[in-house]
């Protein structure tokens, strides 16, 4: 067996062949790139529902893709088909795709226009707290087989499984803010285990609504700076005040190294190593020694077989939350030393905000960019430093840097966390 | 087949259903001599019988009152289903297994505020600026903790943070398929030497009129009264009785298990997933594609009770294997959709285990076994789409 597609454990060498995104800064590679290393936010004013009484009245949402009805299902669904195309263009495949799917979605429920719909034709109150009730003799009268499709967890991949011809029973995860990383993690899994040659990871996220926002809101989560909103992420400032909740998408086509060579594929780069390690702190809190976030990038590195020094860029999870911006640092001081502070950090969160259950691979397919093309995207709104985070972010302004390996992490709500090691192609 | 260090060994079994908690008590129930009487409420959610919820103390496996208040009751039956699979492995206390314990939950979501959904659609009936009082609704009527309680992967953060199992965190969704992606990305991982020991399962709670309303959608429920799931009444609704169940197995390789001497159920010796279009006979070309080469005495049956589907599966394993029982589990805790699969494997699994036969659950549809089966299948027919196959063994 050639070692030359093989890697420190003698499995098969995970190639990206294939990537794709959209965010709010646009649809597509070569768009969002230019956008995000010119410094560029997309996050804006929600025009998607009414704001007014809300303390938080902005986002990263997507806007500019065409869908036959406007719900969280549909937009996620045409995100994951849009980035997918373009991921499956630039690998050079066509027809069925014939490896397994693996796809990060919003866990989804009916949309309030749904309840309001059904509302409408059931009865009257008879009781406080009765609308169940009602709902369910409107149903009896007239079944809804499109409201019970739109609630199903299974339908985004159903409908992906079709369009593209993947194998098998298609995974649907969620690990919070992590779940773009475990996706391609589990993709990562499949090909080492020898299950398949190659694997569709996709994750995606346009469920931002009213009742999402006000959610996260209740948690005190989201910035309320809302002026102006490209202002509002700032990553490891002094006056960070929460995140910002914004859509995305991304696609990855993973392959083995060997097949991707023997095919003629080009090869983006390599997925060396993914970690992970659950938090068992807190609901919504890491522990303040960030010792899961320490074990997952120890984990990773581990899996990617590198030493702390290899790595020659982070790109952070970043979030703009007062906590987990504090606990990132911490745990990259624990695993880095005194060299964190020669190794650039950026959030990409700064500019496209939080894409929560895309933030993964959208952030993957970010750091194997700034390894093909030397350019490391800024964090901006870097205006006040936090004294406390001692931090190369690359402020403001991207910088021409090559970097051979690269650190992303995804720090989630619920205590999932996963890293994953991003590298150029082996020579 | 010979034993290899990286079998996939079950050796802990965490159930709950309207049968009774626990191992023990599912055990007493179908290997005993008769078929065990099904439980059923029928007022309560009337037209729409369900399998409700045992009598739970749930301090036994969530002692912090605190940790049971920032729970729904499908996070907390979830959590203390989880906590029964680890004691029966004996992982409970065993904090460094624990932390290096891996864990696949199959979530679905959680469960709404009935009352706040009502007020606010009742208030919408009378104005036409509905979009500006959900608003005002939402921020002043949600209660912060309901939305960690209503996120899917909120169960395997409460499992971490109740029984402190922490090696990894994935929570899979899509239904029925997300049972059965759960336990074959398990079993393919300790296969691989990938992962030496795992907590697979679900919950799922089908006292819940959210939920009820998204099976009435599409016509799925009986309605009335319980029948026996192989003769479900097509003139009363559709045949699915949901059931509240929790299921979880602890999942290990041969070596792991061995070398700490736990007890071994079974040996899952194959698991997968498929998916399709179910037009006449492409549903049965999947099936006899995930069940080539098995000679199982018994299949457990996760049929949903839709009468379509559960005729053809039927059909199918009495043509494709004419010798081996069919137990439909699902008229005994009714269906339970995420929990499903891992509910029949872990009954499967107490069968083989124990070396005994499984009592009918419907005498007259299910024939009775003289002897202890050696290997069986397990099936799930997912409601809308998905299908699982296990193929388990018993540890000869």
């Amino acid at each position: 067996m050639s070692n030359q597609f093989r890697d420190h454990l003698g499995r098969p060498i995970i190639a990206v062949t294939g990537m794709g995104v959209i965010t709010s800064l646009g649809q597509g590679l070569e768009d969002n790139w230019a956008a995000l290393t010119g410094g560029r936010s997309g996050i804006h004013e929600i025009t998607r529902f009414p704001v007014n009484e809300l303390s938080t009245r902005i986002a990263g949402t997507v806007d500019f893709i065409d869908l036959p009805v406007a719900n969280a299902v549909e937009r996620s669904y045409a995100m994951a088909r849009e980035t997918t195309l373009e991921a499956l263009a630039q690998a050079g495949l066509s027809g069925d795709f014939n490896g397994p799917l693996f796809l990060a979605a919003p866990p989804v429920e009916p949309e309030w226009s749904a309840r309001f719909e059904l509302a409408d034709r059931a009865g009257p109150a008879e009781e406080p707290g009765d609308a169940y009730d009602r709902f369910l003799a409107a149903m009896r009268e007239r079944p809804d087989p499109v409201f019970h499709e739109a609630v199903l967890f299974g339908s985004i991949s159903e409908r992906l499984a079709d369009r593209f011809g993947t194998r098998g029973l298609p995974v649907t995860l969620s690990t919070a803010c992590a779940s773009g990383a475990t996706a391609i993690q589990l993709g990562v899994e499949a090909i080492r285990q020898g299950r398949t040659e190659r694997a569709l990871t996709v994750a995606t996220d346009g469920s931002v609504s009213a009742e999402a926002l006000i959610r996260f809101s209740l948690l005190s989560a989201l910035s309320t700076q809302n002026d102006p909103p490209e202002k509002a992420s700032k990553p490891f400032t002094k006056d960070r005040d929460g995140f910002v909740i914004a859509e995305g998408a991304a696609t990855l086509v993973l392959e083995s190294l060997e097949s991707a060579i023997a095919r003629g594929a080009k090869v983006y780069g390599i997925v060396k190593g993914c970690g992970e390690k659950a938090d068992s702190f807190h609901r919504t809190r890491s522990s303040p020694d960030g010792g899961p976030a320490i074990a997952t990038i120890r984990a990773a590195l581990e899996d990617a077989g590198v030493g702390e020094e290899a790595i020659g860029y982070i790109n952070a999870h970043g979030t703009s939350t007062p906590e987990n911006d504090k606990m990132e640092y911490g745990a990259m001081l624990s695993v880095f030393g005194e060299r964190l502070k020669s190794i650039p950090v950026s959030s990409n969160k700064s500019m496209i905000g939080h894409t929560l259950t895309a933030a993964g691979a959208v952030e993957a397919v970010f750091s194997l960019q700034t390894i093909l093309t030397g350019t490391l995207p800024p964090t901006i709104n870097y205006q006040n430093p936090d004294p406390s985070i001692e931090l190369d972010v690359v402020p403001n302004v991207k910088r021409a840097q090559q970097v051979s390996a690269v650190l992303s992490n995804s720090f989630g709500f619920g205590g999932q966390n996963a890293s994953l090691v991003l590298a150029a192609e082996p020579r | 087949m010979a034993k290899s260090e990286n079998d996939v060994v079950i050796t802990g079994i965490g159930l709950v259903s309207s049968m009774g908690v626990g191992r023990e008590a599912h055990e007493a129930l179908i290997l005993g001599d008769h078929a065990p009487a099904p439980i059923v409420e029928t007022e309560r959610f009337a037209p729409y019988p369900v399998h409700p919820l045992p009598a739970i103390d749930w301090s036994q496996q969530i002692a912090k009152r605190g940790d049971q208040r920032q729970m729904e009751n499908w996070q907390r039956l979830g959590v203390f289903a989880a906590g029964l699979a680890l004691d029966d492995a004996g992982f409970k206390d065993d904090a460094e297994a624990c932390a290096s314990m891996d864990m696949i939950v199959a979530a679905g979501g959680g469960e709404r505020d009935i009352n706040v959904d009502s007020m606010i659609v009742d208030e919408a009936l009378k104005r036409n600026d509905r979009e500006a009082l959900l608003n005002q609704k939402l921020t002043t009527e949600l209660r912060p903790t309901l939305f960690l309680a209503q996120l899917s992967n909120l169960l395997a953060g409460n499992i971490s943070i109740v029984h402190k199992v922490t090696g990894s965190s994935r929570t899979f969704m899509g239904e029925e398929g997300a049972g059965v992606s759960a336990v074959e990305t398990a079993a393919a991982r300790i296969r691989a030497g990938q992962s030496t020991h795992a907590l697979v399962g679900g919950a799922f709670i089908a006292e819940r009129l959210d939920i009820i309303l998204m099976v009435e959608a599409i016509k799925g429920h009986q309605t009335g009264a319980w029948s026996p799931i192989w003769a479900r009444d097509k003139d009363h609704g559709g045949g699915m009785i949901m059931g509240s169940v929790g299921a979880f197995l602890i999942l290990e390789s041969r070596a792991h298990a061995e070398a700490r001497g736990a007890r071994i159920y079974a040996t899952i010796e194959t698991v997968e997933g498929d998916r399709g279009n179910r037009a006449e006979g492409l549903l049965e070309k999947r099936l006899e594609r995930m069940v080539e080469g098995a000679k199982p005495e018994l299949v457990m049956s996760g049929t949903t009770g839709f009468h379509d589907l559960a005729a053809r599966e039927k059909a199918f394993f009495e043509k494709t294997f004419p010798n081996a029982a069919i137990r439909g589990f699902g008229g005994l805790i009714g269906h339970s959709v995420e929990a499903q699969f891992t509910a029949g494997i872990g009954l499967a699994a107490m069968a083989l285990g124990a070396g005994k036969p499984v009592a009918a659950f419907d005498t007259d549809h299910e024939k009775a076994m003289t002897k202890p089966a050696s290997t069986a299948i397990v099936t799930t027919i997912g409601h809308q789409r998905g299908e699982g196959i296990a193929l388990l063994a018993a540890n000869a």
